[in-house]
């Protein structure tokens, strides 16, 4: 048995389209209340790079590859790390008054007036 | 057979992964889910990577004999860029964020640019399509990464003006033409196997040197205030070069979690340029300050100034308060204060509610974290549409450190440079107090016609120090009632 991967030609193109899609779908949902932190999030996610750079470093044979895919580990890492502490520490912030949460939904959100008694 | 269950292992984690970065963004869309939404994502990179080791077990021939040192290497890097970069994200300030996401960004078009680098050294890609794809992402990642290095320095204040050329255009047209022409050169020697006229690891050289500039080029003449949108093209261009480096590296976790990033960030960056009325094209292409020198219309009645305590009692006996903070705020650390005033205000029966402009602070959303940073429950918090028919009845419109966002001029000074962007109609309410340091422009250096009307009074100084003030004279109120 092999479990070798291997994606190309339009495989690769149906691939790229759904991710694409599923990408855009996603976002379309998130409240402007949180687009910063999705920034930041969305940055962490693409810190997946980290990988490839590992498999690039592990099967460099020379000087100059080595050199390369070092950096590539260090700022694939930094990229992930960074991004994961900035956006956790952000959505650790947001909390509603003192009563049970209710989800806000999409950019239209229509919270609750503050109870005034 | 010794290669067959660490792929195995690796196979499975990477989809784990790819399904956890998907499912963690879905989280995201409400910030009662986002917190364990971000979680689950780290969740999915920390398996990924730990798993990535497991490709030793399957290294090329000639790589072999460096396994060891670059195991060491691997390790040594994830625990020297991680650590550094998970210390600088615990510390980083909330008003340098915007600084920190495009440093981030651009490490990550860097390690994109890098591993594309590798593959052309080495000649590993297989094929046309692989070589032109590993090209794409090379370009794409180079260009983000030292254009995200320029939106840093510009962000943090280090590169202060716009620098333009004259036929800065043209520049940089001819720079990606080289960028391309050199790529394509490269591609055809190296798949028709002709002998290049300099040695092919020059033209790799070339090659990136031109996308690098090509890349601090396109951002050295965009404005501070456009930054955000920039940093949001480069969030989607890391993300589609790591999606293409992911192709040529076949590795499917990074092909959709880098295309998911980069049509989300396409997406956002178009969220972004509507909510300052601009067109992504008029970002890239044109200075906002430029067009801010056309002469001003003139404006009628005068600037009232009052006194921080007379406002803050006002605001004790009005119904409804609306705050509209602005960037002004955050640079004078006045979110806690604000927050103990509205508690103030609350406990008197007043309603108050927060309205923020989509480009309030220097990113898209950094308002809405700054006052969560400051305990600001987020019912509290309304966003543009939401709320700005609320004004007409609110009895106070309370702006602090805001400006260029409830300028009037936006919705009827045709030769405005902000004419169309959408704003806050604090002009609207009965009373409007605005909370400033002087009397100087926004950021968009234009006069506000709004601070010239009746229901208009100024409180000038430091927020923070003008918060400190109504509130004493608020809390002296309730001692006078008591005695």
């Amino acid at each position: 048995m092999n479990f070798a991967i291997s994606i190309d030609g339009f495989a690769a193109v149906y691939v790229f389209m759904l991710a694409a899609f599923a990408g855009w779908v996603i976002i379309g949902h998130v409240p402007a209340i949180l687009h910063t932190p999705l920034m930041s999030g969305s940055n962490f996610v693409h810190g997946i790079v980290v990988v490839g750079g590992i498999f690039t470093l592990l099967n460099a044979s020379n000087g100059l590859e080595r050199a390369i895919g070092f950096f590539a580990v260090l700022l694939g890492a930094g990229n992930a790390a960074g991004g994961f502490a900035v956006t956790d520490r952000m959505l650790a912030m947001f909390q509603v008054s003192g009563k049970p949460a209710h989800p806000i939904k999409s950019g239209h959100a229509k919270a609750r007036h503050p109870k005034t008694s | 057979m010794l290669t067959m269950i660490p792929q195995l292992v690796i196979g499975i984690t990477d989809l784990a992964a790819a399904f956890l970065f998907m499912f963690g963004l879905k989280q995201m869309s409400s910030p009662v889910t986002a917190p364990s939404g971000i979680k689950v994502a780290g969740i999915g990179m920390l398996v990924a990577v730990l798993a990535s080791f497991l490709y030793a077990f399957d290294v090329d021939a000639a790589a072999k004999p460096f396994l060891l040192s670059n195991l060491g290497l691997a390790a040594v890097a994830l625990i020297v860029g991680g650590g550094i970069s998970w210390w600088g994200g615990r510390k980083v300030a909330m008003t340098a964020m915007p600084q920190m996401v495009a440093i981030y960004n651009g490490m990550g078009g860097g390690a994109a640019g890098g591993i594309a680098a590798v593959e052309l050294f080495g000649g590993k890609y297989h094929g046309a399509s692989q070589l032109a794809v590993t090209l794409a992402g090379a370009l794409i990642g180079a260009v983000s990464l030292s254009g995200s290095l320029i939106a840093w320095a510009k962000l943090d204040g280090i590169l202060n003006h716009p620098l333009r050329l004259a036929g800065q255009r043209i520049i940089n047209g001819a720079l990606l033409f080289a960028t391309l022409a050199v790529g394509a050169y490269l591609a055809f020697t190296a798949l028709s196997g002709t002998t290049p006229l300099i040695p092919i690891s020059s033209l790799i050289y070339i090659f990136f040197a031109c996308a690098l500039i090509l890349g601090i080029m396109v951002t050295l003449p965009i404005g501070g205030a456009d930054m955000p949108v920039v940093i949001s093209i480069y969030n989607a261009f890391t993300g589609l070069a790591v999606g293409l480096e992911g192709f040529v590296l076949q590795n499917p976790a990074l092909m959709i979690a880098g295309m998911v990033v980069g049509a989300a960030g396409m997406l956002l960056t178009i969220l972004m340029a509507k909510a300052m009325n601009r067109s992504i094209t008029n970002v890239l292409f044109t200075n906002f300050g430029d067009i801010s020198k056309q002469k001003q219309g003139k404006i009628k009645g005068s600037l009232k100034p009052v006194e921080a305590g007379d406002a803050g009692i006002f605001m004790r006996y009005a119904k409804e308060v609306i705050i509209v903070p602005g960037y002004g705020l955050a640079v004078a650390q006045g979110q806690q204060k604000l927050y103990e005033f509205v508690k103030l205000l609350q406990a008197a029966g007043v309603i108050v509610k927060f309205a923020i402009h989509p480009v309030a602070g220097r990113m898209p959303g950094q308002m809405d974290v700054l006052l969560a940073e400051a305990g600001v429950p987020y019912d509290l918090i309304f966003q543009l549409e939401d709320i700005n028919d609320e004004f007409a009845q609110a009895d106070v419109a309370l702006v602090i450190g805001a400006n260029d966002v409830v300028n009037p001029a936006a919705r009827t000074e045709k030769s405005s440079p902000i004419f169309g962007m959408p704003i806050l109609n604090a002009d609207k309410a009965k009373k409007v107090y605005v909370v400033k340091r002087g009397q100087g422009k926004g950021y968009a250096g234009i006069v506000n016609a709004l601070f010239y009307g009746d229901n208009c009074d100024m409180v000038y100084g430091d927020a923070q120090a003008v918060l400190v003030k109504m509130i004493e004279a608020v809390r002296g109120l309730g001692t006078a009632a008591a005695a």
